[in-house]
């Protein structure tokens, strides 16, 4: 999968952060994961520590918040909890959902020194 | 390394371009150099000590001793999504319409694009951009049949993304008010991820496959438009279930449109070659 390009980018947005920011050495890093959003937290945690090693974040502790997954329901008409992208509405059974929530991939905030 | 499909960080070839290569050393200098000749090194500050840091609070925000927590809330995909939102502004201004085949690998792109080639030759000016890992078998494909092609080999990493599209883009020289189309690499898994600034992605599932493919790999059906079913003139020795697939495809994707095609014996290109000529006339600059 793409977690390797993903964990690249978050080593990215660290370095940018540290150049604007001034600090220089990071020791922990909250990552948001949605439940949609097709990442795999386990090879997340392989690829951010193998693109850190060497690098300001080399060794930070790689906290995940998972976040829920949500649609929009076309036959209830309104916002249901969703498992994944085949699950069906919790309410009415039907598959006709729009996905609103769970999507985000993104750095919550970074512990620095 | 990807610990699920092997993918390493991608070093993308461009065709016409001379392969770059950056590499950390042990001593956590970076080491970039084309083989060109050129040379860059890079250094990381070393980690400073408590000793020799003097602190300067309004530069650190706040907090003076040791450790403080810096809210960011980036989102990972930024970079890729303000290329591809790029992307898209050039292509628009230009008159191009741009599609994203993805697809497992063996689905029949590159045949369905030569048939297309040949169907569209004389009719619509097109430019093809071929996403592969390794060889510019396909791009040579294309070529033979007619059309202006690039290739882009990826190296390790297992799908295209905005950046590559951008600058195979510039190297192009695609005609305006055209149709452009970006064959991603053969997975679908990674490319749902990545925008490259397209009008629509397509999902190409040969009827060799299982037709559950939509409920395995749901992310990749639910970004993309249009759905191509093709080899279908091998349905009779298959017992693939046409209506099931595309039952599971609406399922992850309400508004999914779906075509069967058949490269081989034409059936249902008429239908896909109109789709295009639609598309490209929407995106056509207004004539004078």
């Amino acid at each position: 999968m793409h977690e390797l390009s993903l964990a690249q980018g978050v080593l990215d947005i660290i370095e940018e952060q540290a150049r604007r920011q001034r600090f220089s050495r990071v020791t922990a890093v909250r990552l948001e994961i949605g439940a949609l959003a097709g990442v795999e937290p386990e090879a997340m945690r392989f690829c951010f520590d193998a693109v850190t090693r060497g690098s300001l974040a080399e060794g930070a502790a790689l906290e995940i918040l998972a976040t829920p997954g949500a649609a929009w329901c076309m036959r209830c008409g309104e916002t249901v909890p969703v498992e994944d992208r085949t699950s069906a509405c919790p309410r009415c059974g039907g598959y006709e959902l729009q996905v609103n929530g769970g999507t985000h991939l993104r750095v919550h905030d970074l512990e620095v020194e | 390394m990807c610990t699920t499909c092997g993918c390493g960080k991608a070093e993308p070839v461009i065709e016409g371009r001379a392969r770059e290569h950056a590499h950390r050393h042990e001593d956590g200098t970076w080491h970039s150099h084309s083989h060109e000749g050129a040379h860059t090194h890079y250094r990381y500050a070393p980690a400073h000590t408590h000793a020799e840091h003097r602190h300067d609070p309004a530069q650190a925000g706040g907090e003076d001793e040791g450790r403080r927590r810096l809210r960011v809330e980036q989102d990972l995909l930024a970079k890729n999504d303000a290329q591809a939102r790029a992307n898209r502004e050039r292509f628009a201004q230009r008159g191009i319409f741009a599609l994203n085949l993805v697809s497992s690998p063996g689905s029949g792109k590159t045949t369905l694009l030569v048939k297309t080639i040949e169907r569209l030759a004389g009719r619509l000016p097109l430019a093809v951009i071929e996403g592969d890992q390794q060889t510019s078998n396909d791009a040579e494909r294309i070529r033979a049949a007619g059309a202006r092609a690039i290739q882009v080999n990826t190296g390790k990493g297992c799908h295209l993304d905005a950046d590559m599209v951008a600058r195979a883009f510039e190297r192009l020289d695609a005609p305006g008010d055209s149709l452009l189309l970006i064959e991603n690499v053969g997975n679908l898994v990674c490319p749902a991820e990545f925008d490259l600034g397209e009008a629509h992605k397509v999902v190409v599932v040969s009827v060799t496959e299982g037709e559950d493919k939509p409920l395995k790999y749901p992310n990749m059906f639910a970004a993309s438009d249009l759905m191509l079913l093709t080899k279908t003139d091998l349905l009779p020795h298959l017992e693939f279930d046409c209506g099931r697939c595309i039952e599971y495809a609406r399922r992850i994707n309400p508004r999914i449109e779906v075509m069967r095609i058949c490269a081989k014996s034409g059936e249902g290109m008429d239908g896909w070659i109109d789709w295009l000529g639609r598309g490209v006339a929407a995106a056509a600059l207004p004539a004078g």
